[in-house]
């Protein structure tokens, strides 16, 4: 069979191969500059902060890298700093569930509209984007203050001032308000990909209108959670502007925590040690994320294809 | 650090996301997850050659469990004896020029630029430690650098700053004598005084009416600050908020720091800790300004900060700045070159330029706050003389101290802040 087949065979091969090969060239050529930009600004970066977490702190601050040691990592055990990293921890959980419930009914109003009103609202939900963040922090830190319009209008009111900057409740409101663009956009894209027709279906065969949200629309739009979730988790995990700013800095978070060991305190391998550990950690989580099957639809092309039409790939949904 | 990075990145995605599939969302996530596992793999081999040119550059001071001494392996380090042997107004090049932000008049440096014809490049930072970042790893090079009282400490020892060549700053003669044998460079080699001023509290005088006169319990005594209306802000700086809590108790901060007294600095750590609770937050840039609009009534901070925010409030009738009764810090910021310097000549010149008699009062009816310079005074605005904030009466000077360069302890100050905000 082999050798019968041999002429046409390798010729069709080779030609697949050399076309294989080109492909995979050109795909090397286009992903070159982001490569070397992550490589040079995020791998270097990343692989100095490691060597760092295990250097030492000599007593005027200069970090000596000689005399390799895991004190760094033994530090972050303290009472002191495993309550900084479990505040931070309920802090990007609470930022993220607030996002989840303020975002889901948001991104499902948006998706539901007709094609061209969604052109505009998802215009609207990224304005803020375009602004920087510190500045919209600083806006909210006006709006809260004692002096601000949030004040005069409870004061006109009847309720006396209003005093809710430097508390957790305007960390808060200022994480959701910082993350929440990050929240909606994947669920938008989860709902607006989704085959609704899959929930008439739902419908027609007696589902009330709770159940088929339930049982259909949310665990097609489970990637979406999935995505944003992490999206907000990570960035909201490691923050250290909104709370300062609007916390008073009274509450020591992970973010700031790291920020001021590279800069009062001059303990470079704390702070890089910390940072490693943080990294690992969101690693980790992803990876679980990634495997407990609610990613699949992102890398795990086979099953994918196995699961076929009926759970809505984006693909197959967005081609008509 | 990486919190950021992550942030950035997030954030293009969140942005391409607009009309893409989710499968490009969560490819990004996967593919940062396979660049950081590959990178922490790869840690060992890709580390080493970026880290080998610091060790050969930066010879290892041996931990150096004496700060009060002379840390040897930092003499080494530094050059011996003056390494410039400039005259007097002689330059080498255009001078690149480092210092605090809002620090100098502009037409100082024209000025100078037109005595010397030489151009100043005149850059500016935030905190002695964003300074010395830069200066250490040689990022950017500086001719002249403004470093303050501890960090003068920080930067001799390590090497970092050059033999001053005094035959080059004549003028260095109108320095008051009580600024030439300061603890932090006893022997007057590497710096020489810019400016000088205080950390107390700021207050209306609604509060100081209460008080009567200016004292630190108002922070920190319960029964005292429920006497005052109003909030209370602190400086978000460890060695500023313990010094405030050591002066409270009692206690000498030289004395504390130099003696290695761990149990004065944890006594006033649990004093920061009692305090947290009643403070409205911890700020150390807007204070000045969040008291003369009513945000708080009581602010831990800097003079030249009170001075600038009630200056340009015009708030003199209700706000004030004060040094409390028990004492307070006192700071110094000075001249210094760094060790890497390309034009240290230039830099002799400049300096032997701000030390001028008149130069020196144009620098401080400038920044408002005090001079080091004795010659300076007769060319000095009265407001500022007699302003108790900028220049305390004696006996009040008397009770104000340096804050030494803390060595080890340095970092269990860090922690008793860290341990009040938790």
């Amino acid at each position: 069979m082999q050798p019968a087949n041999r002429p046409p065979a390798s010729t069709g091969a080779s030609g697949e191969e050399a076309a294989e090969v080109a492909k995979r060239r050109q795909g090397m050529l286009l992903a070159s500059p982001g490569s070397l930009y992550l490589l040079i600004f995020f791998v270097v970066p990343l692989a100095l902060i490691s060597v760092y977490s295990f250097a030492t702190r000599t007593s005027t601050g200069r970090t000596s890298l000689s005399g390799w040691n895991v004190e760094s990592y033994r530090a972050i055990g303290d009472d002191v700093i495993v309550g900084i990293i479990g505040r931070s921890a309920w802090l990007a959980t609470l930022t993220t569930a607030l996002c989840l419930a303020v975002g889901y009914p948001f991104a499902y109003y948006i998706a539901t509209r007709p094609r061209h009103l969604r052109a505009v609202l998802l215009v609207l939900v990224m304005i803020p984007f375009w602004t920087n963040g510190l500045v919209r922090v600083f806006a909210i830190r006006f709006l809260l203050g004692s002096n601000g319009p949030a004040s005069a209008l409870s004061e006109s009111m009847g309720f006396g001032t209003f005093r809710i900057l430097f508390t957790p409740t305007a960390v808060t409101i200022g994480m959701v308000y910082s993350f929440l663009t990050l929240m909606v956009l994947p669920l938008y894209v989860a709902l607006e990909r989704m085959d609704w027709s899959l929930t008439e279906a739902a419908r027609d065969l007696y589902a009330s209108g709770s159940k088929a949200f339930w049982k259909v629309t949310l665990p097609l739009t489970k990637s979406g959670i999935v995505a944003g979730s992490v999206l907000v988790f990570v960035p909201s995990f490691g923050s250290y502007v909104v709370p300062d700013i609007l916390g008073g800095a009274k509450t020591l978070l992970v973010g700031s925590y790291i920020a001021r060991q590279f800069r009062d305190a001059r303990n470079y391998p704390l702070g890089a040690a910390l940072s490693v550990l943080l990294i690992v950690a969101m690693l980790v989580a992803v990876a679980l994320n990634q495997r407990s099957g609610s990613g699949a639809d992102s890398g795990d092309r086979p099953r994918r294809r196995g699961r076929g039409r009926a759970h809505a790939e984006p693909e197959p949904v967005a081609a008509p | 650090m990486n919190s950021m990075t992550t942030t950035t990145v997030a954030r293009q995605r969140g942005q391409g996301c607009n009309g893409r599939s989710r499968l490009i969302l969560l490819g990004a996530i996967v593919g940062i997850a396979s660049l950081l596992a590959a990178a922490c793999g790869d840690d060992e081999e890709a580390a080493e050659p970026a880290a080998a040119p610091e060790t050969t550059q930066a010879p290892e001071p041996t931990a150096d469990p004496e700060p009060a001494e002379e840390a040897a392996p930092a003499e080494e380090a530094a050059p011996a004896g003056p390494a410039a042997h400039c005259a007097a107004g002689e330059t080498d090049g255009d001078l690149t020029f480092y210092n605090w932000a809002e620090y100098i008049d502009d037409e100082l440096l024209a000025a100078f630029e037109a005595e010397t014809g030489i151009n100043v490049d005149y850059t500016t930072y935030e905190s002695n430690e964003e300074m010395l970042t830069k200066v250490e790893s040689g990022a950017a090079i500086y001719d002249l650098v403004v470093p303050s009282d501890y960090m003068v400490d920080t930067m001799r020892r390590e090497g970092l700053l050059l033999e001053l060549n005094y035959d080059a700053i004549p003028n260095s003669a109108n320095i008051d004598p009580a600024f030439t044998s300061p603890p932090f460079d006893p022997d007057h080699l590497y710096h020489v005084a810019y400016q000088w001023g205080t950390t107390g509290i700021g207050m209306s005088y609604e509060v100081l009416d209460i008080l009567g006169e200016s004292t630190w319990a108002v922070i920190f005594d319960p029964d005292t600050a429920a006497l005052v209306p109003g909030s209370i802000s602190m400086l978000d700086d460890a060695p500023e908020a313990v010094s405030a809590a050591l002066k409270y108790l009692g206690y000498s901060i030289t004395d504390v720091i130099n003696n290695r007294n761990e149990d004065a600095v944890r006594e006033a750590g649990e004093l920061l800790r009692a305090t947290n609770e009643r403070l409205l937050k911890y700020d150390s840039v807007t204070f000045g300004d969040d008291l003369v609009n009513g945000e708080v009534d009581v602010a831990h901070g800097w003079s030249g900060g009170f001075a600038l925010s009630i200056f340009e409030a015009d708030a003199y009738e209700t706000h004030v700045y004060t040094i409390p009764k028990e004492g307070g810090v006192r700071w110094v910021d000075t001249m210094a070159i760094p060790h890497n310097a390309d034009n240290v000549c230039s830099a002799h010149a400049m300096i032997n330029f701000l030390t001028d008699a008149e130069n020196g009062a144009t620098l401080t009816n400038w920044t408002y706050y005090g001079s080091p310079n004795a010659a300076s005074t007769p060319f000095i605005l009265d407001e500022i003389l007699e302003d108790p904030g900028i220049y305390p009466p004696p006996d009040v000077y008397a009770r104000l101290e340096l804050i030494p360069q803390m060595g080890d302890l340095g970092l269990i100050v860090q922690d008793m802040l860290t341990e009040a905000k938790s």
